[in-house]
């Protein structure tokens, strides 16, 4: 949850870490690295992190079908009641629906965030996953991994490694959320 | 929190929940309703899957502290409180200290020692959890206080009309039975209007408090005229164990003037809702061909209900967080 896109929160812009042809390059290179893996995409499922990691889930099965021919299944995962912080975030934040319409039985999901940072949001999926079924597998997919992680997390598809500082914050937008396809370095003020 | 109508998707996300307790609906913005309802709308997902529980509010410790008899709220308080992880433990009056002469605060300190998060309260006194949530560092959700409010049950309420109407916005909601003895009703009135609906309310005189349109509902006596219009009917109980006023004078009578029968039920739009806060006196306020037909939504009255006190706990739990106690800076 490396994100928030609100035009009030100024942060001064450092780098553009990927544009929209990138972007566009980057879901279809792990999409090739997905069917690979797998072998195909027999009983392959994406699950995608609300709000940036489910446009990048659909955005990878439209990849997937170009490449395949064959549709997936894709849901969307709300893991807010799965964060570690809920008691000290103050208050609580906005939760949206889980929306995975396929039984993940047996299935080999790959599940799709937008940043990997600590790692924490991964870990709240993870579980969030097993409260629904008994997967065969889970792979990690990620558009940007900046480091620092605070738990034994990797991911097994990322678009871009950016190393960061603490100070920094990776801002990934999308046109279906934000209107624009981007990455950018910003400088947190705080 | 502006008092705006429409809330968007993304004003919606930076909408949030400030306060500790929810007491009535009669002081909360339509923002902040919406919020629960957007809340409660992404949990009623939960109560579908195989397994019915989320860990959101583990550790957390819920008490149902009620004063006067109830079943369904209490139970619906019950599983929404486990679907979350939180403990929950349930007082009912007649094994309280209260008959042994404790006065309500000195319970509600005691339950506060006792490490209790969040207070489920009903009492027959209407103002009693307001008093309470003076007092206590505690959440206090209000169950039902006398003749006054009932939230959870008017957000469930709002949250059925919009899953089965898709809006609030413009309809026309009738409100028919004893509204002077309802708190039901007088949630209702607040939630309703707040969000755009039309409200009216029918009922026999001596059950139709004076003044009651300065709430900002039409009012009539006449049951074909407040059905014929209608996009919701809903019906409130008659409440027995108030009738001994004499009211009304029976409840054949009632029934014949104010009951909704299949007859009755024909004046009505052919898309109209049948609601009901239960429990049913089935063949007085509503006829069983009715609460069973097409046209009633009582039963998803009930499940939304889980999901509208799982969003109650979960908003009140993350308010009170804050290291001051959840007053709002």
């Amino acid at each position: 949850m490396a994100h928030d896109a609100s035009p009030l929160n100024a942060a001064k812009a450092k780098a553009k870490l990927l544009d929209a042809d990138a972007i566009r390059r980057a879901v279809v290179r792990i999409a090739h690295e997905i069917i690979e893996c797998n072998k195909g995409t027999e009983r392959l499922a994406l699950v995608g992190v609300r709000t940036r990691g489910a446009v990048l889930a659909q955005r990878l099965a439209k990849a997937i079908e170009q490449i395949e021919g064959q549709r997936v299944p894709v849901g969307a995962l709300d893991i807010t009641l799965y964060r570690d912080d809920l008691s000290r975030l103050t208050p609580n934040p906005v939760v949206q629906a889980t929306d995975i319409p396929f039984d993940i039985a047996d299935l080999r999901l790959v599940l799709v965030d937008d940043v990997l940072f600590a790692g924490r949001t991964v870990r709240a999926a993870l579980d969030a996953l097993i409260d629904l079924g008994r997967p065969e597998a889970i792979q990690l997919a990620v558009l940007i991994d900046r480091g620092h992680r605070e738990l034994p997390i990797r991911a097994d598809y990322v678009g871009k490694n950016v190393p960061t500082s603490l100070k920094e914050r990776v801002e990934v937008r999308l046109q279906e959320t934000d209107g624009k396809d981007e990455v950018m370095l910003e400088e947190d003020h705080g | 929190m502006a008092e705006t109508a429409v809330v968007t998707p993304d004003t919606m996300q930076t909408a949030q929940w400030t306060k500790k307790d929810l007491l009535g609906l009669r002081e909360l913005s339509a923002v902040e309703i919406r919020l629960l309802l957007a809340t409660a709308e992404s949990f009623r997902e939960i109560s579908l899957r195989p397994i019915k529980k989320v860990p959101a509010l583990r550790g957390k410790t819920v008490v149902n502290l009620f004063f006067e008899p109830s079943t369904r709220t209490r139970t619906s308080f019950e599983l929404a409180a486990k679907r979350l992880s939180a403990d929950i433990l349930n007082i009912s009056v007649a094994s309280s200290s209260v008959t042994k002469g404790e006065t309500i605060l000195d319970t509600v300190k005691n339950l506060e020692a006792l490490k209790v998060d969040i207070i489920v309260i009903r009492h027959a006194a209407a103002g009693v959890p307001q008093m309470i949530a003076r007092h206590a560092n505690a959440s206090v959700i209000n169950a039902g206080d006398g003749a006054h409010e009932h939230p959870t049950q008017a957000l469930l309420d709002l949250l059925t009309i919009q899953e089965k109407k898709g809006r609030l916005e413009g309809l026309q909601v009738t409100i028919l039975g004893d509204i002077a003895h309802s708190r039901v009703a007088r949630s209702n009135i607040w939630g309703l209007t707040k969000l755009g609906a039309r409200v009216t309310v029918c009922g026999p005189p001596t059950l139709l408090p004076v003044h009651i349109e300065q709430l900002g509902v039409g009012v009539t006596y006449d049951v074909r005229e407040a059905i014929r219009t209608a996009d919701v009917v809903m019906l409130l109980r008659i409440q027995h164990e108030r009738q001994e006023a004499a009211l009304v004078p029976s409840l054949r009578e009632y029934r014949l003037r104010y009951g909704i029968d299949r007859d009755r039920l024909k004046l009505a739009k052919p898309d109209v809702l049948i609601m009901h806060p239960g429990p049913i006196n089935r063949g007085v306020e509503l006829d069983s061909n009715v609460a069973d037909g097409p046209h009633s939504v009582i039963l998803d009255q009930v499940t939304n209900g889980v999901a509208v006190r799982m969003a109650a706990l979960f908003l009140v739990a993350g308010a009170s967080n804050k290291p001051n106690g959840g007053e709002p800076e």
